[in-house]
């Protein structure tokens, strides 16, 4: 599969990578394009290779072949605290080992623009703050970390990526374990960001609704290598979906607003 | 999402976030609290004497005792409380476990064998004031390293293994320095025992300043690494990402604490629990920041010091508790609430 052209130019390039851990290859020849703007999904199945793809653009897994590009710079080519600046990444997992209360969390997102030592400006804080005002955490500046629900420590590291001032968002699983309304809030946010700012999202999905209704582009992936690349209505169809998930899936269109909907369709007595 | 109650902008939130106000205000009142603890280390002892007569008169027995033993003794509990304590606080930030200390993961009693090793050989050899404290840095350096690289499991490092490696490695020094103890001559023996009690006695003006500059020169290291310190409270990946170079800043912190450790070792041997007890406390009251707590246990580990070699002092006098004694009785009781508040949270202080 060639990478479509564009007209716009790519914020994130990545082409043909392989990558993988030790004695473990994963990705076997992947190439992804995101724009300025625009929201990607990956997808896939479990194992497919959706975070480590995730973690090959932010840099934390170099690839054994195949080039990263940030805005047409090769990615070793870039100073880690320039490369900060530009991307952030917000993982599955957000341990935080001593008692930081939310707002020192999200102006650890200002790290990168700080110099050796010092402290916040007015500036940097007021940052923090819109970046917790776009997320509903302004109540929970004070409280520590560790007394929060799943939900809002989420929704603290994404301020925390928010405050980054990244040109480029990289989100791991950003709304898995949240209800619906967290889901669709999350989304809705990051769609803001990418209209006003013209911010570029590559989030990993399992929630393949969530990608159809919320993505501009989808990257299907199975084995480490992918299988449909385009626009949801182009990737998510039920026989590509059947082939890669391995069961029998149903996509429909919601009657009221036309969107996508993607439902397992096992038969009922598969069960008995 | 939620609406937030009672919605203030945390610019006006002081207890939010650190600002240069607030670190001052804080370090003045740590100051004080140091001065006090300081000014009765000086006044109170077995011997009561009169301050008047200490200065006025230089013949006086008042005079000896002030400047001849109380002061030095004094100055000794800051500085070793000082390292200690600081210490403490950037193993803790980078390990990532608030039980990590000097002398819980092995690294002062490393520091104390290679010191232990560097007096006798240099009775010999002659060159002790510049061996002992090199050979102390070497070789808690080599137990830092050590006891890190041990308790990495698949390039994880796992709490309560490192706890375990540091247990087993105070235990293997603790058994060479027992083990020199016992082909050396008495007179070794005894000051052997000496640096394994951990005791802030009888250094020269001249071993106080030199372990004061190697440890103002690490503290001023590690004080350029604090707010990398705070990001690595997120873990390796996320520190990487908002770009800490994660494997230098290690080393750089390997470095200035062994060093720092080496210092404060080679004149007063082993005191554990400080870099345990101070930090803690400071970080419950003042929080996580470290470009706060970092200064702070500094301060407050040097009056914590003062204070208990005071109490070792007077506490059986005309006789003498090993200030070491005094840690060790207060700090393990403390562990011990930690380790079980600890496993119940998850290591997530």
């Amino acid at each position: 599969m060639t990478t479509p052209s564009r007209d716009t130019a790519a914020a994130m390039r990545a082409s043909a990578i392989h990558a993988g851990y030790p004695g473990v290859p994963v990705l076997h020849g992947v190439s992804i394009e995101v724009a300025a703007g625009e929201m990607l999904a990956i997808v896939g199945p479990n194992g497919a290779g959706k975070s480590t793809l995730l973690k090959v653009l932010g840099g934390s897994i170099k690839p054994s072949a195949g080039s990263v590009e940030l805005f047409g710079r090769p990615l070793d080519s870039i100073d880690r605290r320039e490369f900060a600046r530009t991307v952030a990444s917000v993982g599955q997992e957000n341990a935080v080992t001593f008692r930081f209360t939310v707002l020192e969390i999200v102006l650890m997102g200002r790290a990168p623009h700080l110099g050796a030592f010092g402290f916040e400006s007015p500036r940097d804080l007021e940052i923090a703050s819109a970046a917790l005002d776009r997320f509903d955490l302004l109540g929970l500046a004070a409280r520590h970390v560790q007394e929060l629900s799943g939900g809002e420590r989420k929704r603290v590291f994404l301020a925390r990526a928010l405050a980054q001032e990244p040109k480029i968002a990289l989100l791991d699983e950003p709304t898995a374990f949240l209800d619906l309304k967290h889901v669709a809030e999350i989304f809705a946010r990051f769609r803001q960001l990418c209209a006003e700012r013209g911010m570029a999202v590559v989030a990993t999905l399992h929630d393949l609704n969530a990608a159809a209704l919320y993505a501009d582009r989808v990257l299907l992936l199975a084995d480490g290598a992918a299988v449909a690349y385009g626009t949801p209505a182009e990737v998510l169809t039920a026989e590509n979906l059947r082939r890669v998930y391995q069961t029998e899936v149903y996509v429909g269109r919601n009657p009221s607003t036309g969107a996508l909907i993607i439902l397992p369709a096992a038969l009922p007595n598969a069960r008995a | 999402m939620n609406p937030a109650a009672g919605n203030h902008p945390p610019q006006r939130n002081s207890a939010a976030h650190l600002t240069r106000s607030r670190l001052l205000r804080i370090l003045a009142a740590l100051a004080i609290l140091l001065i006090v603890c300081a000014a009765a280390g000086g006044l109170f002892g077995s011997a009561h004497i009169s301050l008047v007569r200490a200065f006025s008169d230089p013949g006086s027995p008042d005079h000896a005792i002030f400047f001849g033993a109380r002061l030095p003794r004094v100055l000794m509990g800051v500085i070793v409380g000082a390292i200690l304590a600081a210490v403490g606080t950037a193993l803790q930030a980078l390990v990532r476990n608030p039980l990590a200390e000097g002398g819980i993961l092995g690294i002062s009693g490393g520091g104390a064998l290679g010191a232990i090793l560097a007096m006798v050989m240099s009775a010999k050899l002659g060159g002790g004031e510049v061996a002992v404290p090199l050979c102390a840095f070497g070789a808690a350096l080599l137990s830092t390293v050590a006891v890190y690289r041990l308790a990495m499991v698949d390039g994880q490092l796992e709490p309560f293994t490192l706890l375990l490696v540091g247990v087993i490695f105070n235990a293997f020094w603790g058994a060479a320095i027992m083990l020199v103890n016992s082909v050396v001559n008495f007179y070794y023996a005894r000051s052997i025992l000496f640096w394994l009690m951990g005791s802030l006695e009888a250094p020269t003006y001249r071993e106080a300043a030199m372990v004061a500059g190697l440890g103002m020169a690490g503290f001023a290291v590690l004080m350029f690494q604090a707010r990398d310190l705070n990001l690595l409270s997120l873990g390796d990946e996320s520190a990487a990402e908002l770009g800490v170079d994660v494997d230098r800043l290690r080393r750089t912190i390997f470095v200035a604490t062994s060093v720092m450790i080496g210092a404060a070792v080679s004149v007063s041997g082993i005191i554990s629990f400080v870099g345990l007890i101070v930090p803690h406390t400071l970080r419950l009251v003042f929080g996580a920041d470290h470009r706060l707590l970092l200064p702070a246990s500094l301060i407050g580990g040097a009056a914590f010091m003062v204070a208990a070699d005071l109490v070792a002092r007077v506490a059986i006098a005309p006789a003498e508790i090993p200030v070491g004694a005094i840690t060790a009785l207060c700090g393990g009781p403390f562990f011990i609430y930690m380790l079980r508040r600890e496993g119940r949270r998850t290591l997530s202080l």
